[in-house]
C-alpha cells in the first residue's frame, strides 16, 4: 500500500469522522431536519427520536441511563458547566474544589474562573509519571470540598489516572466527582456506577465524529447531582442547557459511540501493537529517548518521546509530511514549554524537545513505519549539529554550564 | 508556521557545520543561549595570518530559524577581517532570511554569537576587547 502525504499522527487533538458516521447523519440535515423539541408534528418526533436512540447509543459506553446525558457543543463547555454549575449550585455546602495541574484548559480556566468568584482551587501536582493517584486526592480534601475534578486520560502524555478509585474515595466522603472524559470515552471501559463517577464529559470528535457536539453525564440518583445552568433558555435538556439540538451532530456522535463500543477492544489491541512497534524502533536506534508519562499505564493511541538536545520546533520542522504536535508551543509564538510536562517536574529543557504522536483507527503499519524511520534519521542529524549533544559526549554536564541566556 | 525558501535551505542543507579546536591560538569561541529558553548556538572563526577569518562553523539547538541564523553567520565570516565581522548585524540576518516577528530573537542570538567568538580570539590574542553596549 502506498503512503498517503501528510501522514496524520495527531489523533489526540482530533480525529478524522469515520464514513460510516458520515452515511448515518447525512439525512438529518436537509431530509429529516425537524427540530427536536417540535411537539406538534411528526418532523419533531422524528428528530427527537433520532436523538433518544442516539442518546441510549451514548449512555451504553459509560453504563448510564440515557436520561443522564446532556448534550452540549463539546467538551469545553461540558467541563465549564461541571465546574462552575457545581460550584454555583452547591457554595452553600462549602467553597473547596480539587483538580489537578496538568488537566484540560477547559478545566484549568475554569477553575481560575471559579477562584475569581471567591472559591478555593486545589491544583494536584502529579509526579513524573503523570498519574495522579486517590492517596493526593485524599490529601488534598477538606471538610469543605464540594468537587473533584480529575481527567481520565490525559491528552498530552496519555495517562490514565485510577478513577474508580478516585471515585470510591469521593463517594466515600459525599464529595462529587467529576471526570473529564474526553480522550478516554470509547476508548477504555468506563462504568459510571462501577466508578462512582457523579458527572463526566466527552467529545464526539475525538472518537470518529463531528466536532461541535459533546456531552456531559450527569448522574441522577444516589446522589441525584444538580447543576445550576450557564446557558438559559428554552429548557432543554432538564434544563440544565438550553439551546436548540443539533440534530445532525447528535446522530453522528451517537453512531460513533456505537462504532467505538463495537471496535474497542480489537482496536486498542491493534493500537498498542503499532505504538510498541514505533517505540522500539525509537529505543533501538536512538541512544537517548524519554517516554513523557507512565510507561504502560496509557492510552493505546498516545506516545509522547522527548528527545533530548534536540529542539522540538526543529525537529517537527524535518516532519514536514506528519503532522505530529510539539509539547513545547513555540509555534504559537508563545515561546513556552508544555505545562503538562512543566508539572510533571520534566525540566524546560526536556519539555522543549517533546514530541505527541497520537495514532487511531486509520493509522497503518506503513505510516507507523515510515514516521519511525523518519524521526530518527532527523534527530541524528540535529544532534550531530546540537552543541548540546557535543558537550554531552565530551563528558559536560549541561546542568553545571552557566548559560548566557537572554 | 510557514518558513521562508531561506530558512528551509538552510535548515536542509545547513552551511558550515561542525567545531574547531577551541585550544587553538587562532580560533574564536563563542557559545551563547540556553538549554532551557530552547536556544543555544555555538559559533566558531578561524584567523589566518594575514587577519583574514579563513574559516567559520557552527552547531545550534534550536528551531529552523536559529540554525538558518548561525548558518548563513558562517556563510558572512567567511573571508572578512575581525573588524569587519564585527559590523554584522542581527538585522541584516532578518532581511536575508525573511524572519519573522517571532523569530527576531534569533539573529538577536546569532549576532551574539559572532560578537562573543570575535572577542574569544581578540583575548587570547592581547587585542582590547570590543565593549557590548547594553543587552537586548
Amino acid at each position: 500500500m502506498s503512503l498517503k502525504f501528510p501522514i496524520y499522527m495527531d489523533y489526540q487533538a482530533t480525529t478524522p469522522m469515520d464514513p460510516r458516521v458520515h452515511e448515518e447523519m447525512n439525512p438529518y440535515f436537509d431530509e429529516k431536519f425537524g427540530n427536536a423539541a417540535s411537539r406538534n408534528h411528526s418532523f419533531g418526533w422524528e428528530a427527537e427520536k433520532a436523538v433518544d436512540d442516539a442518546r441510549e447509543k451514548l449512555a451504553a459506553v459509560i453504563g448510564a441511563d440515557p436520561r443522564e446525558i446532556i448534550f452540549t457543543s463539546g467538551a469545553t463547555e461540558s467541563d465549564n458547566m461541571a465546574l462552575k454549575g457545581v460550584a454555583e449550585m452547591y457554595k452553600k455546602k462549602g467553597n473547596h474544589i480539587i483538580t489537578s495541574a496538568i488537566e484540560h484548559k477547559a478545566i484549568i480556566d475554569s477553575a481560575k474562573r471559579l477562584e475569581t468568584w471567591g472559591f478555593d482551587v486545589t491544583y494536584i501536582e502529579p509526579p513524573e509519571n503523570g498519574i495522579t493517584t486517590a492517596e493526593m486526592v485524599e490529601d488534598a480534601m477538606r471538610d469543605d470540598t464540594i468537587l473533584v475534578s480529575i481527567m481520565a486520560a490525559n491528552n498530552e502524555v496519555g495517562v490514565l489516572n485510577p478513577i474508580a478509585e478516585i471515585g470510591a474515595l469521593c463517594r466515600g466522603r459525599g464529595i462529587l466527582f467529576h471526570t473529564d472524559a474526553t480522550q478516554g470515552y470509547g476508548k477504555i471501559p468506563i462504568d459510571v456506577d462501577e466508578m462512582n463517577i457523579d458527572l463526566l464529559s466527552a467529545s464526539a470528535h475525538k472518537v470518529y465524529g463531528p466536532k461541535g457536539v459533546g456531552l456531559i453525564y450527569v448522574r441522577r440518583r444516589r446522589p441525584r447531582v444538580r447543576l445550576s445552568a450557564i446557558i438559559d433558555g428554552g429548557g432543554h435538556e432538564r434544563g440544565m442547557r438550553s439551546g436548540t439540538l443539533n440534530v445532525s451532530g447528535i446522530v453522528g456522535f451517537g453512531k460513533a459511540a456505537e462504532l467505538c463500543m463495537e471496535e474497542m477492544e480489537e482496536e486498542n489491541i491493534r493500537l498498542t501493537n503499532l505504538r510498541d512497534k514505533f517505540k522500539a524502533t525509537m529505543f533501538e536506534s536512538l541512544d537517548e529517548v524519554y517516554v513523557n508519562g507512565h510507561e504502560t499505564n496509557r492510552l493505546s493511541g498516545n506516545l509522547n518521546l522527548s528527545f533530548p538536545y534536540v529542539e522540538g520546533e526543529s525537529l517537527i520542522m524535518g516532519l514536514s509530511d506528519v503532522a505530529v504536535s510539539s509539547g513545547s508551543a513555540c509555534t504559537s509564538a508563545s515561546l513556552e514549554p508544555s505545562y503538562v510536562l512543566k508539572a510533571m517536574g520534566r525540566g524546560d529543557e526536556l519539555a522543549h524537545s517533546s514530541i505527541r504522536y497520537g495514532f487511531g483507527r486509520f493509522s497503518t503499519e506503513e505510516e507507523i513505519d515510515y514516521v519511525a524511520e523518519k524521526t530518527t534519521g532527523i534527530v541524528n542529524r540535529l544532534r550531530e549539529m546540537s552543541p548540546l549533544y557535543e558537550m554531552v559526549k565530551e563528558g559536560v554536564d549541561l546542568s553545571k554550564v552557566e548559560w548566557q541566556s537572554h | 508556521m510557514a518558513y521562508s525558501d531561506k530558512v528551509v535551505d538552510h535548515y536542509n542543507n545547513p552551511r558550515n557545520v561542525g567545531s574547531l579546536d577551541k585550544a587553538d591560538q587562532t580560533v574564536g569561541t563563542g557559545i551563547v543561549g540556553a538549554p532551557e529558553c530552547g536556544d543555544v548556538m555555538k559559533l566558531q572563526i578561524k584567523v589566518d595570518d594575514g587577519g583574514l577569518i579563513e574559516d567559520a562553523k557552527f552547531k545550534t539547538f534550536g528551531c529552523g530559524s536559529a540554525i538558518a541564523s548561525s548558518s548563513l553567520a558562517t556563510e558572512w565570516l567567511k573571508g572578512k577581517t575581525v573588524d569587519e565581522a564585527e559590523e554584522i548585524k542581527n538585522t541584516q540576518i532578518v532581511e536575508e532570511l525573511n524572519l519573522p516577528p517571532v523569530k527576531i530573537h534569533c539573529s538577536v542570538l546569532a549576532e551574539d554569537a559572532i560578537k562573543t567568538a570575535l572577542n574569544d580570539f581578540r583575548e587570547k590574542n592581547g587585542m582590547p576587547v570590543v565593549e557590548r553596549k547594553g543587552h537586548h
